[in-house]
């Protein structure tokens, strides 16, 4: 079951591919939409709209595509193809920039009162413009480590719950626990352990919980569950696996993204009450 | 110079004893669905210390709910109050018994 979900790597690459694809379109488009003037002035044109245009680009992104996948996608392979490429684009950048600079230094005087720009323009760039293109970049690669909130990004499918006199049924835990590449066994023994029920499984893979439970309580549950067994606490991403170490029987919980491993804890039931039946016989 | 010296008398791998790892004896707080709508509190862990009838009496009386212990034979006592008595029951333990919360897990929906 798990080969079958480790498929969005394979998502993920075209993600990536596609990326790339729109990234060397906005390199060259700008060169032969903005207005005529020297070569160098050109280029440089152009990287400034890159930039904006990157920023459009990564938004569109976020809202269109899967947010968990491009959350793994962004914590996974991505950063270290992207980082590379960027390495490049920058070093690129900064020497058209120091042309244009040393080039077209009246020009530019010209075209803009901005005191601040021209000298920017003398010295190199100053610190604002080298920091916010450093945050631009930051935050196309990496946009957790520019601050931006990583919570958004877990997209997992709500429980859908049928509430019946006695029992509650939830039937997509199989899908959920497939997202959260979890065994629905485990997903099911911490439900039944922290609802303090029991239940089963029916013909149609749909769990069957004993006890009238909301469908906001059982997602307030899973909140847990995946703070506990599904989270890493490094980088929080939720591409984690668990693994059972033979030796002591402890389940260890390792980051696909960053390789961190904690240990978790044994679901325990604990003590549960008799309920239901006034007396127990015997 | 020779002050330097004191640094090596402290070993940054030793064991700080304060593992999170190391299974502590936590306190449990549960709620359990009893016919219909009617709920269950379990406090299950308390220490040993603590007299486990005579604080049920008091939490009987402060909530004004019905409860008993129940002797379990591998958890030990085991308070159980009728109602959802969890947020009571862990300002009680916290603010009244001055336990750590760190040491109390509230399980439930
Ligand atoms: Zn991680």
């Amino acid at each position: 079951m798990s080969a079958e979900e480790t498929t969005p790597t394979v998502e993920d690459i075209s993600l990536d591919g596609l990326k790339k694809k729109k990234k060397s379109k906005t390199t060259s488009e700008p060169t032969t939409d903005s207005t005529d003037a020297t070569g160098e002035d050109d280029l440089f044109g152009g990287l400034k709209k890159k930039k904006k245009k990157k920023s459009k680009d990564s938004a569109k992104e976020k809202t269109g595509t899967e947010e968990l996948e491009d959350g793994i996608e962004d914590l996974g392979l991505g950063p270290k193809k992207k980082k590379s490429t960027k390495k490049k684009k920058a070093d690129s950048s900064f020497d058209k920039e120091l042309e244009k600079a040393g080039l077209s230094s009246t020009t530019a005087e010209a075209e803009s009162s901005n005191t601040e720009s021209t000298i920017a323009t003398e010295v190199g760039l100053s610190y604002e413009d080298l920091l916010e293109r450093f945050f631009t970049v930051l935050k196309t690669n990496n946009p957790e480590l520019a601050g931006e909130r990583s919570g958004v990004r877990l997209k997992i499918p709500p429980p859908i719950v049928a509430r019946e006199p006695k029992k509650t049924i939830f039937s997509n835990v199989k899908d959920i626990s497939q997202k959260l590449q979890r065994d629905p066994e485990h997903v099911i023994q911490y439900l039944f352990a922290e609802l303090g029920t029991s239940g089963s499984i029916d013909g149609k893979e749909q769990l069957i919980i004993k006890g009238k439970f909301m469908q906001k309580q059982l997602e307030y549950v899973l909140k847990k569950y995946i703070l506990e067994y599904v989270t890493c606490q490094t980088c929080r991403s939720i591409n984690t696996k668990l693994v059972r170490e033979n030796a002591n029987r402890l389940y260890f919980m390792v980051c696909n993204s960053c390789g961190s491993t904690r240990s978790v804890s044994s679901i325990k039931t604990g003590f549960q009450a008799a309920v239901g039946r006034r007396k127990r016989t015997g | 110079m020779t002050s330097i010296e004191n640094l090596k008398s402290f070993d940054p791998f030793a064991d700080t004893g304060d593992d999170d790892s190391q299974p502590t004896n936590y306190l449990h707080i549960r709620i359990q669905q009893r016919n219909g709508r009617k709920t269950l509190t379990t406090v299950q862990g308390l220490p040993s210390e603590y007299d486990s009838k005579r604080i049920l009496k008091v939490l009987k009386k402060d909530f004004g709910c019905n409860g008993n212990v129940v002797k379990d034979e591998e958890l030990g006592d085991v308070i159980q109050l009728q109602g959802d008595q969890r947020a009571k029951v862990l300002e009680f333990l916290t603010t009244q018994l001055g336990l750590k919360k760190k040491t109390i897990k509230v399980h439930g929906f």
